[in-house]
């Protein structure tokens, strides 16, 4: 009988077939805790007498939600991170580097690795084959400290994109119309693969947009078959010797297809407080918004950036509202420098900060006043999300943030791009 | 595992946002303090006035979003024995179980704020005593019923030295 991706990838890691509803052990190859999961992480570590991790080549602690510290409690916190990971031996990235898919992105992630991260986006790692899934403290404690977790292999639902994305529309938009359809507990336990021409003709950063927020479908991993992109993506990183093929059998069993037509994909966005509230930018153009932001592990790569220079280019944004961008990691920041879409987009009327999470999850800068509503091209716009209750959050591509920046007011992108 | 309880209930689609809310990441060291927002997002009124062993109910994919372990730990900080709902979000429902909090599915449409509920784990039997029903749950499933009988997963790690699952 054919194999799922993630049967494939699973079964290659404990050396026996396995498949759908099984209880395996496996190994990790990476597992990461960030400053907000990681202090819990390590007192884990000290309740079961673990004092070193399996693995410290393979365990990361990454600092970019609270970057750069704005209290004395999160400083600590930090500074306790970061002696762990000297007296470990463990690898670290500092505060700046990025947000921690990011850099496992950047760095660490190639097809057919297992990798645990303490965050629900996590999953971002699976736009190169990789089943990365996030978990809680306790369980990337035991990861690290035996190199190993437990899974029970997931059922498949095939996302299949065929067709061409018109002007305007972007993974983005492709993401939240599948959330849309599928709601956000319609993969819960299940493993997303994104399957078909549209999907395979993306660059690896409109991939790893898909992926990011098959977690808000309620998926376990959101899985993409490595190809050419793929290895192009691991050779222009270094890391070129660790591609391998890997995709789904022909007679894989799934346990639902999910088809849509690129071609009646929307600009779209999903209204406050969910993120399966979504609708074309079209019906919901004109609502006003008091800032937007344009970064996070979904939409801050340069890419994204790129795009969103390009509609401000020589243009200020409307007076009307606050725009916030965060560069994705300090490889972003530095090329948009490098090529001038900083310069264009701070022109225009942005403020940039460090890279890292920044605004996307409430706890730092950026925080809407109340009453007021932010457009944003972060993952999550639950209630409370962008750190006050009595705001709301709406979530679109950088190219529908970029145009509302510039109108004030939703606005769709259709017209210029 | 045997818990008696009177009800909070709560709706559909709770965020851990909601649960614990990302403005008090500072406090995630402070889980004291932290337990005093347990689902402010949702009902100001359940933290502030919530007794040991009440028990938290709730309908759709209770707890779907970030994979904070201090959703499930300030929830059972709080007072609460167990949580009930009709579905839960993949990685809240491992962290639950792994802190040794119990977690149950079954349908909670007619049960009520206040009611006074009786849970028996091992029989998946909940009784509501207010009302005088009684429903059957689907088991914990058995990796996890391990996994909580020992008081969750790091006890669970220190009694037998590994994952022998
Ligand atoms: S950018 Fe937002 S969603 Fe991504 S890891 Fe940071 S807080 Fe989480």
């Amino acid at each position: 009988m054919g194999k799922t991706m993630s049967e494939k990838i699973l079964s290659r890691k404990v050396g026996k077939d396995v498949s759908a509803g099984e209880i395996i052990v496996t190994d990790v190859d990476y597992m990461f805790a960030h400053d907000a999961s990681g202090p819990l992480t390590l007192e884990q570590l000290k309740t079961m007498s673990i004092e070193k991790p399996a693995h410290p080549d393979r365990t990361i602690i990454i600092i970019d939600h609270a970057v750069p510290s704005p209290n004395k409690t999160i400083s600590n916190n930090q500074a306790q991170l970061r002696r762990w990971a000297k007296e470990t031996g463990s690898r670290f990235s500092e505060a700046g580097e990025g947000i921690c898919h990011q850099v496992l992105v950047e760095d660490y992630a190639s097809p057919g690795q297992i990798i645990l991260g303490t965050d629900s986006h996590t999953v971002t790692a699976g736009a190169l084959a990789a089943f990365a899934t996030g978990m809680g403290a306790t369980d990337v404690a035991v990861a690290i400290g035996l190199g190993k977790t437990w899974l029970r292999v997931p059922e498949t639902i095939r996302i299949q994109i065929e067709g061409n994305l018109s002007d305007g529309v972007y993974s983005k938009d492709v993401i939240l119309t599948v959330i849309g359809r599928l709601s956000t507990e319609g993969a819960t336990y299940k493993a997303l693969e994104f399957i078909g021409g549209t999907v395979s003709g993306m660059r690896m950063d409109e991939r790893l947009t898909l992926s990011n927020m098959s977690v808000e479908a309620g998926a376990k991993v959101g899985l993409i078959p490595a190809d050419e992109v793929t290895e192009k993506y691991l050779e222009s990183r270094g890391r070129g010797e660790l591609f391998q093929k890997i995709a789904p059998d022909d007679d894989a069993q799934y346990e639902d297809t999910v088809e849509f037509e690129a071609e009646k994909i929307e600009p779209s966005v999903a209204l406050p407080d969910n993120v399966d509230k979504v609708k074309p930018v079209s019906e919901v153009a004109g609502a006003e918004v008091q800032e937007v932001f344009i970064g996070s592990c979904t939409n801050g790569r340069i890419q994204d950036l790129r795009i969103a220079a390009k509609i401000l280019k020589g243009r200020r944004i409307n007076p009307s509202l606050r725009l916030i961008v965060t560069p994705a990691s300090r490889e972003t920041l530095i090329s948009a420098m490098q090529d001038g879409t900083l310069e264009t987009l701070i022109q225009a009327g942005a403020s940039v900060t460090p890279p890292g999470c920044g605004v996307c999850f409430g706890a730092l800068g950026g925080v809407p006043a109340d009453g007021e509503r932010i457009l944003t091209t972060t993952n999550r716009n639950f209630k409370g999300r962008t750190g006050n209750p009595m705001a709301g959050t709406y979530l679109a591509s950088p190219a529908t943030a970029a145009v509302t920046a510039l109108k004030g007011v939703i606005s769709d992108p259709r017209g210029f791009v | 595992m045997k818990m008696n309880g009177r009800v909070w209930k709560f709706g559909d689609s709770i965020s851990t946002d909601q649960i614990s809310p990302g403005r008090y990441f500072h406090l995630r060291t402070d889980l004291p303090e932290l337990a005093k927002h347990t689902l402010e997002d949702a009902r100001e009124d359940y933290a502030p006035n919530v007794k040991q062993g009440d028990i938290v109910v709730t309908g759709r994919n209770f707890g779907m979003g970030s994979s904070r372990e201090h959703a499930p730990i300030v929830i059972k900080m709080s007072g609460a024995s167990v949580v009930v709902a009709k579905s839960f979000a993949r990685i809240f429902y491992r962290n639950a179980i792994n802190i040794g909090l119990p977690a149950i599915i079954c349908d909670t449409d007619r049960i009520d704020d206040g009611d006074e509920l009786s849970i028996d784990l091992e029989a998946g039997r909940l009784i509501d005593k207010t009302k005088g029903f009684e429903f059957t749950f689907s088991p914990i499933p058995p990796v996890m019923m391990k996994i909580l009988s020992e008081g969750g997963l790091v006890a669970y790690i220190k009694k037998h030295g590994g994952l022998k699952i």
